[in-house]
């Protein structure tokens, strides 16, 4: 499904991402794990397209395609979704309008038929209620007077609704409490399938309690130190990052 | 680079759109030469067939304006205009009074069909009702569904025809709310105007259908000045909307119209305004010049006058739409929604004066500016020492796109009675790069995204619109739009 290869990318001049290769396989979950600057919000954000991270090196193919060739809305049609780890407030939109607007660009790019009002309607409704947002949310402008967990919630809500092939789930747990998290995590494993992969981007071990992954990459200095199974994040955990780190240094 | 520079990079085109009305009209006119003296001003009364009382209003405004200056004070910045090169009447040649839509000349009609206005009842009747006064230059060219309002009793026709049929009804009115001597341009609007519509909704009638008058210039070097008076006696209930679009020129063009609304005891007026005049190109070449003055008073207790305006055209922009709250517990509103792109310049608000007792007035006004557009709110809140319980709210939120473009705020307030409650917010806000590419990484194109955001930030004025203009609106924001990323 997506295949890096020694990709390489700065913002302003600065290089963040040094080299990086990762091969997701449909049906997969990987977790990329790393301390703070590490470059983990940096490879979400390139994967997804932003302007402001200029890629040097390397290639990414998602579904068969030069990925870094595509404008960001094209990526996004063709099924990546990335969780923001800061979703936007858009003012005088409302979340529903946008939601629509949004399900019935992709349905149109696969073939499918748009939804009218009620039938779209009924779908996010019962998508809200799986993900624990109150209604109401669904009327207010997009993520204006959210707080952080309603704001997070509201980006799994539109994860589930897209049924993206590929979602890139930027520290969707900072700024959780631990319920908030498990109905992430629960909006996250009912999305888990064969034909679907998962890249979840996170500073601490305890959302891979909840999102099992099916492996863990550890990010240092804009490179793979090492990579692993789930039991990975546990010696993390454990151990901390500066243990990795000098393991990479001395190995 | 810098998130805000890129964004501003992507909405600098904004206004660089396609100005589908710009075509002219290929049609045998009879058109003054340019100049203005009380010869002209008799001349155009002589075509008119008017009454003498109404050249001696011309005249007496005539004189009055030749004592005045242009004013200076509002945040705009352009050549000083030559009153003398203007012409100030020019109308297509026809035959005289024409009975029905068969007489109208086909080019006309043509020109109303491609502007996309229904002119044919028949046609119109598949469709929303709406009777149309069609303004071609100097005059009416026709006005549908008379008969129908006829038997409500309701009267809906051009100015000239209402000068000659009702008389006295247009002596008692004409000037009433906005005097000859009003203001510069009310004062030349007086002298010349050549033709509007007139609407007089009786005693305790609710107007059928939406009343409209569709504005076109077409000739060159020619002025529009029109002028409207809508009359709504007691318990009566009218909505009215104008359009107005212009040829695409390298001159500018004046248009200096006068509006006045009356509202006797319990009736409601609502007025809404699509404006598209021709903006001039993007390096600020051409375009009309928009000087108008609007004003409507609630003479009767319990009366309303809501103005709702959509202005995405004119090179400049001076009008203040504005409400006397006369009556007690009477209502005066103004919803706006102006966009400025290229060089564009707005300077538009509205005056709402508290006269009787417990009357309460809303201002929603909404500027986005891009490219070197310069968008100013002027707007005045005026509480008079018997207004006992007024209230305002007024809300000025400017959007920006680009870093070439202004928003600026003017609100004046002047309250002489203290049971008054006023209150005033303003925000600034700019589209962001961020907003941007959240949209586009749900799949919407940049300007899908850039139109949704408009759109959003224009809801509480677009939701004042009558339904089918509310569309009408949000297509002509989209157009205007267009181009906007690239």
């Amino acid at each position: 499904m997506l295949t890096i290869e020694n990709l390489r990318a700065s913002v302003e001049g600065k290089e963040i991402l040094n080299g990086i290769s990762l091969e997701v396989q449909a049906g997969e979950v990987h977790a990329v794990m790393g301390p703070n600057g590490s470059g983990k919000s940096t490879l979400a954000n390139v994967l997804a397209g932003r302007d402001e991270y200029e890629v040097t090196g390397g290639t990414v193919r998602f579904k068969g395609q030069d990925l870094l060739d595509l404008e960001p809305e094209i990526r996004a049609r063709e099924g990546l979704f990335l969780a923001f780890q800061y979703p936007v407030e858009i003012p005088g939109v409302s979340n529903v309008h946008m939601l629509k607007a949004a399900l019935n660009t992709l349905r149109k790019h696969r073939g499918e038929e748009e939804l009218d009002a009620v039938s779209f309607l009924r779908l996010v409704k019962e998508k809200a209620a799986l993900v624990g947002m109150k209604q109401e949310f669904l009327y207010r402008s997009v993520n204006q007077g959210f707080s952080g967990g309603e704001k997070k919630r509201n980006e799994i809500l539109q994860m589930s609704l897209f049924e993206p092939s590929l979602s890139v789930l930027d520290e969707t747990d900072s700024g959780l409490d631990i319920d908030a998290l498990k109905i992430v995590a629960e909006g996250v494993n009912s999305l888990r399938s064969p034909d679907r992969a998962m890249l979840v981007v996170t500073h601490y071990q305890r959302l891979l309690e909840y999102i099992v992954p099916d492996y863990v990459h550890v990010l240092a200095h804009g490179r793979i130190i090492r990579s692993g199974g789930k039991e990975l994040a546990h010696e993390l955990e454990d151990r901390g990052y500066g243990w990795i780190e000098q393991h990479a240094r001395t190995a | 680079m810098n998130e805000q520079i890129h964004a501003d990079k992507e909405l600098a085109s904004l206004a660089q759109r396609e100005y589908k009305e710009g075509f002219v009209t290929d049609i045998d006119a009879d058109t003054l030469p340019p100049g203005l003296d009380e010869d002209v001003i008799r001349t155009i009364s002589r075509k008119k067939e008017e009454p003498e009382f109404l050249l001696e209003w011309r005249l007496d405004a005539y004189r009055r304006w030749l004592d005045m200056e242009e004013p200076g004070w509002p945040h705009l910045h352009y050549p000083k205009i030559d009153f003398q090169q203007i012409s100030y009447f020019s109308a297509p040649k026809q035959k005289k009074l024409l009975d029905s839509l068969d007489e109208v000349d086909p080019k006309l009609l043509e020109t109303y069909e491609k502007l996309g206005i229904p002119l044919d009842e028949q046609k119109a009747l598949a469709g929303v009702k709406v009777a149309v006064d069609a303004v071609f230059d100097s005059v009416s060219v026709v006005t549908t569904f008379k008969e129908t309002l006829a038997e409500a009793g309701v009267i809906f026709c051009p100015l000239s025809e209402a000068v000659k049929e009702h008389p006295d009804l247009v002596q008692k009115y004409l000037g009433s709310v906005v005097p000859a001597g009003d203001n510069y341009y009310a004062a030349l609007n007086s002298a010349v105007f050549s033709e509007g519509s007139f609407v007089y909704v009786p005693k305790g009638v609710r107007c059928p259908m939406e009343l409209s008058t569709y504005f076109r210039i077409n000739a060159m070097n020619t002025g529009q000045f029109e002028r409207t008076l809508i009359v709504a006696d007691e318990d009566s209930y009218v909505s009215y909307l104008e359009g107005c679009t212009a040829p695409m020129r390298d001159e500018n063009q004046l248009h200096a119209a006068v509006v006045e609304l009356v509202a006797m005891k319990g009736a409601e007026i609502k007025y809404s305004t699509v404006q598209n005049w021709y903006p001039g190109d993007e390096e600020g070449k051409g375009g009309i010049y928009n000087f108008v003055t609007k004003r409507g008073i609630c003479k009767g207790g319990g009366s309303k006058i809501s103005w709702t305006q959509v202005e995405t055209g004119s090179a400049i922009t001076w009008k203040y739409p504005s409400v006397v709250l006369e009556g007690d517990n009477s209502i005066g509103e103004f919803y706006s929604v102006a966009l400025t792109g290229n060089y564009q310049q707005a300077d538009t608000g509205t005056k709402m004066v508290h006269i009787g007792k417990n009357a309460t007035s809303t201002i929603i006004s909404k500027g986005i500016s891009a490219g070197h557009g310069q968008n100013s709110y002027r707007g005045l809140v005026k509480v008079l020492k018997g207004a006992d319980n007024a209230r305002n709210y007024s809300q000025c939120d400017s959007l920006l796109m680009g870093d070439k473009c202004g928003a600026h705020t003017f609100p004046y307030m002047e309250v002489k009675n203290p049971s008054a409650v006023v209150e005033h917010e303003a925000t600034t806000s700019k589209i962001s790069e961020d907003q941007l590419f959240y949209c586009r990484q749900r799949g919407l194109s940049e300007e899908d995204a850039v139109s949704m955001i408009v759109n959003g930030f224009c809801k509480e004025v677009f939701k004042e619109l009558p339904m089918e203009f509310a569309v009408e609106a949000q297509k002509l924001l989209g157009i205007s739009l267009e181009g906007a990323v690239g």
